[in-house]
């Protein structure tokens, strides 16, 4: 059974951490759209996959996060990706294994999975 | 919707928007009394009766209400489906309530589905909410309260990964022990 006790070991191995976090730069955002038509579309499994992912992998830099309808409720779920310095890349009609791939095609490796883009949907 | 569980995640964001920073959510199952309910109740800066009165009516939404038309609307139609129904109160600058009920055994009924990953996105992505998640099954019941992690976690965060991960643990364990028992 999961106890507070273990809650607290975590608490002070991760203040830990922040004790030795020196200055770092901004890090990279990945912004699930949660409005209704995401929701409805699979998003809160898309979420998902990217945080189980990004754990799996330590990923300490990465914030996910959501937001609200981001207008082509026809390619939900849509997911946004920043990267500092680098302009944003939208990937459309997302399912939780594509999550997987651009955990580590494009925010490990930073190559853009040019084939679930937005970009590539419209032609 | 595939699952109930994806209305009330669905429907939370409606609290989220209204600038809630307190949520609850209570979901009741009785079988015997042929009942899935569930409550989502937050302290946003609420609704005017005239808003309130158009809600759930995903046809008279004006452009400021569009963010609230269809997640009511396709909840409503879930729960009368299902010889339910939908009731919503609110008080401006107080906060509001929905209330969604549905026969337990009718045929049209979705599953609640996976209540854990409706908790852990939302605890995930909104780390300076809290949430108050309240389960009761017959005589059974589970309660998770991230006021009392965030106590406990100091001045860590949330959302850090391995604390979402106990939390997803957490949950799952204790909505499963209300259903017979930890597999």
């Amino acid at each position: 059974m999961k106890s507070l006790a273990e809650l607290e070991a975590i608490r002070k191995k991760a203040q830990e951490k922040v004790d030795l976090r020196t200055e770092r730069q901004e890090g990279i955002r990945i912004v699930v759209g949660m409005a209704t038509c995401g929701i409805a579309a699979g998003a809160r499994p898309v979420l998902n996959a990217f945080m189980e992912e990004a754990a799996k992998r330590n990923l300490k830099d990465v914030t996910i996060a959501q937001t609200g309808c981001i207008g082509v409720c026809r390619l939900e779920p849509v997911v946004e990706v920043y990267v500092p310095g680098e302009e944003k890349v939208t990937y459309v009609s997302m399912t939780p294994e594509k999550a997987v791939q651009i955990i580590n095609e494009h925010i490990v490796n930073g190559n853009a999975c040019i084939q679930y883009t937005i970009g590539a949907a419209d032609k | 919707m595939k699952e109930l569980s994806l209305h009330i995640l669905d429907i939370v964001q409606n609290s989220i928007s209204a600038c809630a920073d307190l949520i609850r959510i209570d979901v009741t199952v009785d079988i015997e009394a042929d009942l899935l309910a569930f409550i989502i109740e937050d302290n946003g800066k609420g609704m005017d009766a005239q808003l309130l009165k158009t809600v759930s009516d995903p046809f008279a939404t004006t452009r400021t209400t569009r963010k609230v038309g269809l997640g009511i609307s396709l909840l409503k139609a879930a729960a009368e489906g299902c010889d339910g129904g939908l009731e919503i109160s609110s008080v401006q600058g107080e906060g509001t309530k929905v209330k969604a009920w549905f026969a337990y055994g009718h045929i049209d009924r979705a599953p609640l589905g996976d209540m854990v990953e409706t908790i852990v996105s939302l605890v995930a992505c909104n780390p300076a909410i809290d949430f108050v998640y309240h389960h009761r099954m017959g005589e059974k019941h589970f309660e998770f309260d991230t006021c009392e992690i965030k106590k406990v976690l100091g001045e860590v965060s949330i959302n850090n990964i391995e604390v979402i991960s106990w939390i997803r643990d957490y949950c799952r364990e204790g909505i499963e022990s209300l259903y017979g028992g930890v597999e």
